[in-house]
């Protein structure tokens, strides 16, 4: 046998690495923890990352006030309670934060319209992170803005905190919709779309050619059953992002395994019947119009 | 060579890459999610995702045990990080209750590498891939997450090595007998060299 040799150089922080962990969170579910019991929970029930964070979106809702980037403290506890990728919110535009969040060793930085918006006209540039970036988007025009930006995996923003999926749904139409579009749309044409969507026109090509965005699609904001998660898996989202929906439920362990379990399964109404018994009330949910706060429509 | 029928694990993670590798070298992909599913394949491929994820999956599916029965009677197998540990002997670092299959003589350690900061790519040099005429330039492997390997058995080729953050040299891919496991991501980049060899 021949013994191989060693490699030498190493490259870090690169876009097909930052790319590479949302590729392997594929079919999971991250949950939005509060506390490192609350992540335990979540890594017992099959959670492939947890999203730590001061206050789930119902609470900020409830509470009102400026919403920002969790106490570093807390980030740490959650780090060292569970093995799988922790992940932290900043608020939009909040490079600083960011940068903090990097400190830190968090795993993926969520962008998120969830706090409150720290710059009205930009986003953070997030080509000049090695710590890989999400944002949220409710139309194809955004995700590919977030994507020009450097963010590596897009997740539909839905409405956090309601617990009502009919955002989500809108949003992930939207996008999906848009790109079939792009797909049968003439090569002339996609310079015109580039303009509507606000989008670069390379991007818009590209997604004309391949038939999906270039970087993975993920569904937030709203999920509270495992129905929701099948109802969104089979419109075409590669994984779930669940925030208030387990821990404001009546038996959150229960219905984060049945949720992990229904997105794996999200095509087998069979399966998906009987995780869906007996877990309980799901949290309380909130109508649109009864809302002060529209959260989707926080981002540029 | 005739096409053949290849399952990919589909419980989480990048399986979808695996599929196309396959579907590329002009064999049939099947998504494995449930028992049913491993009827008539010939090789299993189980790819990256969250290892502590698909254990848990593998046992409420259904499917651990007709995955063993399947190893035990010779079906070949194809781990990439999280796959690489569900096939090895003993799992370092790893959720008590996990599971694995333990068809390679391996101990791996989980997220050996750290964190994602320190998720990286390099070129591997892997000489088994010029033995097999598939080429000598080296492979760009992905590592996210990644683990190594602490100790080998006796029946294990290591086919490349890359340094620990301890600086000490651990192996990344290795096979024995038909298994092949590689503790990065060849599913992540358009080198098929891999699969190739796999598939033999």
């Amino acid at each position: 046998m021949t013994e191989p040799t060693q490699n030498t150089a190493t490259e870090t922080g690169t876009y097909r690495v930052k790319r590479g962990l949302a590729d392997m969170l594929k079919g999971g579910v991250i949950m939005d923890v509060v506390t490192p019991e609350q992540a335990k929970i979540a890594e017992d029930a099959g959670a492939v990352a947890v999203m730590a964070l001061e206050r789930v979106p119902a609470d900020i809702r409830r509470d009102g006030g400026v919403a920002r980037m969790s106490d570093p403290a807390m980030i740490q506890g959650i780090q060292a309670a569970v093995s799988i990728p922790v992940m932290a919110k900043v608020r939009i535009g909040h490079f600083a934060e960011a940068q903090i969040l990097t400190a830190l060793d968090v795993d993926y930085i969520d962008e998120s319209e969830v706090l409150t918006p720290a710059d009205e006209a930009h986003h953070v540039d997030k080509w000049r992170f090695t710590v890989p970036f999400v944002c949220g988007a409710t139309n194809l025009g955004e995700a590919l803005r977030r994507i020009s930006e450097g963010a590596c995996m897009i997740r539909s923003k839905g409405e956090a905190g309601t617990g009502n999926i009919v955002e989500a749904v809108r949003h992930l139409r939207s996008i999906l919709g848009d790109i079939h579009k792009l797909t049968v749309a003439d090569s002339a044409e996609l310079y015109g779309w580039a303009k509507e969507l606000r989008a670069p026109v390379g991007l818009v090509q590209e997604v004309a050619e391949t038939g999906r965005l270039p970087v993975p699609l993920f569904c937030a904001g709203g999920i509270a059953t495992p129905a929701d998660t099948s109802l969104v898996m089979q419109l075409g989202a590669e994984a779930v992002f669940v925030g208030s929906g387990i821990f404001k439920s009546d038996d959150p362990a229960s219905r984060a395994k049945a949720i992990v379990e229904a997105t794996t399964h999200y095509d087998d109404p069979a399966i998906l019947a009987k995780v869906s018994t007996g877990l309980g009330a799901a949290m309380p949910g909130l109508e649109m119009g009864s809302l002060e706060t529209h959260l989707a429509d926080r981002g540029w | 060579m005739p096409p053949r029928r290849i399952g990919v694990l589909g419980l989480q993670g990048a399986a979808v890459e695996h599929r196309d590798a396959v579907e590329r070298l002009g064999h049939v992909a099947v998504d494995v999610r449930r028992p049913a599913h491993l009827a008539g394949i010939e090789g299993l491929i189980i790819p990256g995702g969250e290892s502590t994820t698909i254990s848990m999956l593998l046992e409420s599916s259904g499917l651990f045990d007709p995955v063993a029965g399947l190893f035990a009677e010779g079906m070949a197998g194809f781990g990439t990080c999280a796959g690489m540990i569900l096939m090895s002997a003993r799992i370092l670092d790893g959720r008590d209750d996990q599971r694995c299959f333990g068809v390679i003589d391996l101990a791996v350690r989980r997220n050996a590498f750290g964190r994602q900061s320190e998720s990286f790519e390099a070129d591997l040099e892997i000489p088994a891939l010029a033995e097999s005429e598939l080429g000598s330039e080296p492979f760009r492997a992905v590592f996210i997450r990644a683990p190594y390997v602490e100790a080998v058995g006796d029946d294990v080729e290591v086919l490349a090595r890359v340094r620990g953050p301890g600086g000490d040299p651990h192996p990344v891919l290795c096979r024995s007998g038909d298994h092949l496991v590689a503790a990065f991501h060849p599913e992540l980049t358009p080198d098929l060299r891999l699969h190739r060899l796999w598939l033999g």
